[in-house]
């Protein structure tokens, strides 16, 4: 079995506009699997739930695998409502990315669970996978090491995703800074998030770039891209890499990582292509296993 | 509603059990907990210990192991849970499902609570670990409005324990993984955020910096409080401001909020602050107790007095307290 293309959800806020004409991209592009919704606030709502259902048909139509996904905090009861209605329908694969969402889904439908749910250990995943997990998407901060004990030793068949580039989700809050940074309160945020498409730098008071605000979500501001450890996720047993949707360039990555994937480029060329479209600087060490803003392989972007 | 002091030593939990704390928390000195410091937490004579005095004044005493095993440490984890169990606590303070299922499955009787770091933010998630695990009460992340905790009260299946006072998280816990992007180490994997070894002080002419793994995370005028270099306590640049960007230096407060925790049916308050003194643990349960007694015989005039506002100032983060997101402002 060759490993699959992701593409999952867009974490930004985008005009509807500019989200369709992305997903138009997105259908011929070689990605398998299209992960969709908003993940991170319930603000924001240019795209209804229905919108996104048609979305979705319009991608399962051109032949993609689709998977709904939830909110990775789910605080208020609408925020739940919405997560449940996402976890009962059967038209779509669902992905659960709180343990709320799972316990919504189970004995319900099958579910991915997504990178925020805490599956650090064989034993979580084999538990998950008997309610009826179908794939799992590594937490971020594991290595490839924990990967490869986790994947020997789990007892149940579940597909392993890989978060395989992008800028890295970080962190959740109540607080919303990109409205923080406009000294304006979350309930009347403006919709500021829409006036940056790929989040809001974060800067070190020395300058450097650091993380990546986005509404309530924090992340880092270098773009993960393991895309050259390919020979080893292909040994090790991983399914799916996911791609994370940044605002430009998306498609190029996406053919990138395909023709790495099919062998029509070395892993190592994939990487310094994909990081040379990079904006802001690349990194890859929570991969190997160290801090994760770090830079183990290839050359800087 | 039952006071939950925190301990990371036995003159800690002494303190918290001679001024009245219902319940004391502790850990084991490995990565199994969430407070994983140098010097810090008990072995298996302190704990017995710990356990004795608790038992002869009337007080609990709960486990946490709330930090998430990777395959390569898990026998860590279950060697954790079953000198808990073999001391005889009261309860355990879990996180991972992994280890809740092999907690259960081992030691069906003892009683196990969710932790905070388990990120349950809402009522299904809650009813997630209860139906897999029983847990009997779950600890709630401090990201929920005042109305969202009492929705969450209304609909758990088991009672709801939040926390009172102490260090703030402002990123749902059990999710944050800004010291482990930094350092390599996270609360998930390691049990500190922003772990000792790769903290840096350095004098420069500018002032004095806070460095994480040599990021600059702050730097402060002479007549600055510096703080410890947690990530999201740090000053930061964005579009040509630099403020803290995610929150300042300070410390949760809910004492004002007591009667209507109280009304809601909250199960228990948490004190945060395993990592501090016997005299933080000794002052703070000390007016947390008059103030918990003071709401319950009259919620009506209950009024934080003055006299305990300052002496809990005195030991805030930053000197200065928040409701953070009890309060939707704040949010």
């Amino acid at each position: 079995m060759s490993i699959k293309l992701s593409l999952g959800p867009v974490l930004y806020y985008w005009s509807k506009e500019k989200l369709l004409a992305f997903y138009d991209e997105v259908i011929s592009s070689p990605v398998d699997i299209v992960y969709v919704g908003e993940t991170i606030c319930s603000r924001r709502r240019l795209m209804r739930a229905n919108d996104w259902l048609e979305l979705a048909q319009r991608l399962s139509d051109a032949g993609k695998e689709v998977v709904l996904s939830t909110m990775a905090l789910i605080e208020a009861g609408s925020e739940l409502s919405a997560a449940r209605r996402i976890c009962e329908q059967k038209d779509f694969l669902v992905e659960a990315n709180d343990m709320g969402a799972v316990q919504m889904r189970s004995g319900n439908g099958q579910f991915v669970a997504g990178h925020s749910v805490n599956i650090y250990n064989h034993h979580t995943l084999d538990l998950l996978a008997g309610l009826g997990m179908k794939r799992w998407v590594m937490p971020v901060e594991l290595s490839r090491d924990a990967l490869k004990d986790i994947l020997e030793q789990k007892t149940q068949p579940v597909e392993t995703e890989v978060f395989a580039f992008g800028r890295l989700p970080l962190a959740y809050s109540a607080r919303c800074y990109t409205a923080r940074a406009h000294d304006l309160p979350k309930d009347d945020c403006e919709f500021r998030c829409l006036d940056y498409e790929d989040g809001l730098l974060l800067k070190t008071r020395e300058d450097e770039k650091f993380l990546t605000i986005n509404g309530i979500q924090t992340q880092s501001s270098s773009v993960f891209n393991m895309i050259a450890d390919l020979d080893n996720v292909k040994d090790m047993g991983v399914d799916v890499l996911r791609i994370s949707p940044q605002s430009r360039h998306t498609p190029q990555v996406i053919q990138y990582f395909s023709d790495a994937v099919k062998g029509e480029c070395s892993a190592a060329d994939a990487q310094h292509s994909i990081n040379k479209l990079i904006p802001t600087d690349a990194c890859d060490g929570y991969w190997y296993g160290k801090p994760g803003m770090d830079l183990t392989t290839g050359d800087a972007a | 509603m039952e006071l939950v002091c925190p301990a990371g030593n036995l003159p800690s939990l002494k303190a918290a059990v001679d001024n009245g704390a219902d319940a004391v928390y502790i850990g084991f000195q490995d990565d199994t907990n969430a407070r994983h410091f140098a010097g810090l937490n008990f072995n298996r004579k302190k704990a017995e210990q710990a356990l004795q005095y608790a038992r002869q004044h009337g007080t609990r005493v709960f486990v946490a192991i709330n930090t998430y095993p990777q395959p390569a440490g898990w026998k860590r984890w279950m060697a954790s849970v079953d000198m808990a169990a073999e001391l005889g606590v009261d309860a355990l303070i879990l996180a991972d499902a992994g280890v809740m299922a092999y907690a259960a499955r081992q030691w069906p009787e003892l009683r196990l609570h969710l932790s905070v770091q388990g990120s349950a933010t809402n009522p299904e998630a809650i009813r997630f670990y209860h139906e897999q695990f029983n847990i009997r009460r779950a600890v709630i992340p401090r990201v929920l409005s005042i109305k969202q905790v009492e929705q969450v009260v209304e609909s758990s299946p088991v009672p709801i324990e939040v926390f009172g006072f102490g260090s703030l998280c402002v990123m749902v816990e059990g999710r944050c993984l800004l010291s482990s992007y930094v350092t390599g180490q996270s609360p998930n994997t390691f049990g500190a955020c922003s772990p000792g070894s790769a903290v840096r002080w350095v004098e420069t002419d500018k002032g004095r910096e806070s460095r994480l793994n040599n990021v600059l995370i702050d730097r402060y005028e002479d007549d600055e409080h510096a703080g410890y270099p947690t990530i999201c306590k740090g000053r930061f640049n964005v579009n040509n401001t630099t403020s803290y960007a995610i929150e300042e230096p300070t410390s949760l407060n809910t004492m004002a909020l007591l009667p209507e925790l109280q009304r809601m049916g909250i199960g228990a308050i948490k004190i945060e602050g395993r990592q501090r003194s016997p005299a933080y643990v000794t002052q703070v349960t000390r007016v947390w107790r008059a103030a918990i007694d003071a709401s319950a015989r009259n919620p009506e005039a209950f009024k934080p007095q003055d006299e305990w506002t300052q002496e809990l100032q005195k030991v805030s983060e930053g000197a200065q307290t928040t409701f953070g997101a009890y309060e939707r402002s704040w949010q």
